[in-house]
């Protein structure tokens, strides 16, 4: 047993800033790799927000769904990079203002 | 003690996340993600999450980020795009990224701290535990996220290939 000095807010804080950051980085880039790097970085953060809740309120499901959460993310990154290579090989580029077909 | 190894490893992750999509070249994006990563793996010793740190280091710093620094050094990006087009739409997506982390801290601010369990029980997040859990409780979702994996596979594979007409 051992008592966290750390409160449920400092993780809530630090959790949003990350999820912010990665809303950010999806809006502002125009890189698809750079996109996908940001959803990475909102799945992490909801991960460490959902293990630091796992922790504060002694329930360890949370952290199998935070595992759970992990393969989802591994398995969406191999078949989006698959669907990157593949816009790569037909518009020869990476940016996302080449696709605009389906643009109103 | 807790506080400032938790301090310094926030403003590792805040600063690193900043750089990843800051940066004008993307394997430096790539290499700043690892250091976000490793950053939250931090968290999770600092939570006591023996488990989800060895999956974590093992799922994103062994295998999704060497999959994206695979697939840049494959498709030839490793150059900084200098592409300054019209700077109304990042304006636009960075305040907009702005105003929703001030809508979160306003939430997390409104919000009257929960009767929390303070004691935390240390060997919640082994291996040992998390294995019982997740062979007993959670069993058919392991099972259908092995499908989930095999059909992640397939797809890409399929995706993949040069011409499907030639098969």
């Amino acid at each position: 047993m051992q008592a966290l000095s750390n409160t449920v807010t400092n993780y809530l804080v630090l959790a949003s800033i990350l999820f912010a950051i990665g809303v950010m980085g999806v809006l502002v880039r125009r890189n698809i790799i750079i996109i996908f790097m940001s959803i990475e970085l909102m799945l992490n953060a909801v991960n460490l927000l959902l293990v630091a809740f796992s922790v504060f309120h002694n329930d360890a499901s949370s952290q199998v769904f935070v595992f759970f959460i992990m393969a989802v993310a591994a398995a969406e990154i191999t078949v989006g990079l698959a669907i990157l290579v593949m816009i790569y090989r037909n518009t020869g580029s990476v940016d996302i203002n080449a696709l605009n077909k389906l643009k109103w | 003690m807790d506080q400032l190894v938790f301090l310094i490893l926030s403003i590792i992750s805040i600063g690193a996340a900043l750089a990843v999509i800051f940066s004008r070249n993307p394997v430096y994006s790539v290499l700043f993600l690892i250091v976000t990563f490793f950053s939250i793996a931090g968290h999770y010793v600092l939570l006591n999450a023996q488990f989800l740190f060895i999956v974590h280091i093992i799922v994103y710093a062994g295998a999704i980020l060497v999959l994206f620094l695979f697939v840049i050094m494959l498709l030839n990006l490793n150059k900084t795009d200098q592409t300054e087009k019209s700077m109304l739409p990042k304006v636009a997506g960075a305040i907009s990224g702005g105003l929703l982390l001030i809508v979160l801290l306003g939430a997390v601010k409104g919000l009257n701290q929960a009767e929390a369990a303070q004691a935390v029980n240390a060997d919640m997040g082994s291996v040992k535990n998390l294995g019982k859990i997740l062979f007993d409780e959670y069993l058919l979702p392991f099972e259908i996220s092995s499908t989930l994996f095999l059909s992640a596979m397939i797809g890409a594979v399929m995706l993949g290939k040069k011409n499907l007409k030639d098969h």
